[in-house]
């Protein structure tokens, strides 16, 4: 028996919202694909400064990136605690996760702080406007994610998510995730290949 | 454990040891992306000529190979069924034909002007 043999029989035979989950998360792969492909067709055609070599701080951003990597793999093991019924590995965990992105959302949220002050907004240059629009967009849906993990973990707390439920984390988990490998691929094409 | 919990342990492969790992290897792939870049902007260290032309494929060797990680394991892909893994490969596919597609579109812009302006009237 499997973890969907706990669920309603479907025609696919995977529950319909983690087919859902996964359907939205392969359109939002497009969504993604869309502001790349922006930001890489304006790379280096800015005509003033400042400039994405003169801003950049690498080892804070190196610093976000562990974060968050470090929250997927937190995730995951609060997903086997719930399914396993390990309540206190599922809520620990939990809690790791939920920190490690608003320290990720901080950090944005400094970087793009001090961003201003050195004088790149939207409307400066094209790094901006595509600076801002890519990496605002990654940093809105981790938030929506924060939040939704938050709702998770109450949840958790007052003891509503059996491991029979354990289908309504593993949705918010994989959107988590998704979360986490736009970042990796965010990361390298933004700031370490940068001109 | 309640009786309940008990019940399910027995249903889902106990797999953080696996999860450990992946997670050290993904740890391990960022500190070489990050080394890859310092190496190439350090004129005089080893292999910095190396790296200043090859930067940019190194990193998307390794961001590829810490996409598939999570997407294979974290996102338990490696163990689910060909729907799930065909939504996000066909997903992916598009996004990339989409990166691609643009990339060659505003790179090879001016060409296509050329080609095109004189059987148009447009240049």
């Amino acid at each position: 028996m499997d973890a969907h043999a706990l669920h309603p029989a479907t025609s696919t035979g995977i529950p319909n919202r983690k087919l859902a989950i996964w359907t939205f998360i392969g359109s939002e792969c497009l969504f993604f694909a869309s502001l790349i492909s922006v930001y890489l067709v304006y790379r280096g055609k800015s005509l003033v400064g400042p400039y994405p070599a003169e801003i950049f701080e690498i080892p804070l951003v190196t610093v976000g990136t562990a974060l968050l990597l470090f929250s997927s793999l937190f995730v995951v093991l609060a997903l086997n605690g719930c399914e396993q019924g390990n309540r206190k590995k599922f809520l620990g965990w939990l809690a790791m996760t939920i920190l490690c992105g608003i320290f990720f959302i901080g950090m944005q949220v400094y970087e793009f702080t001090h961003f201003y002050h050195e004088g790149l907004t939207m409307q400066k240059n094209l790094f901006g406007a595509s600076f801002f629009t890519l990496t605002g967009f990654h940093g809105t849906h981790v938030t929506i994610g924060v939040i939704w993990l938050i709702s998770i973990f109450i949840e958790g707390v007052r003891g509503h998510v059996p491991p029979a439920k354990a289908l309504n984390f593993e949705m918010s988990a994989l959107y988590w995730h998704f979360v986490d490998v736009v970042w990796i691929v965010i990361f390298p094409v933004v700031y370490l290949m940068n001109k | 454990m309640d009786s309940t919990a008990q019940a399910h342990a027995h249903t889902f492969p106990e797999r953080a040891g696996e999860y450990v790992r992946i997670g050290l290897i993904l740890f391990v792939l960022t500190a070489l992306e990050v080394g890859a870049y310092e190496l190439a902007h350090r004129p005089g260290v080893p292999l910095h000529d190396f790296l200043q032309v090859w930067l940019i494929p190194v990193l998307i060797v390794l961001s590829a190979i810490k996409f598939a990680l999570v997407a294979l394991f974290y996102m338990h892909l490696k163990w689910d069924g060909p729907l799930l893994k065909g939504i996000f490969s066909f997903s992916l596919f598009l996004a990339t034909f989409v990166i691609l597609a643009l990339l060659a579109l505003f790179i090879y812009q001016g060409k296509f002007s050329a080609m095109i302006g004189p059987l148009t009237g447009v240049t």
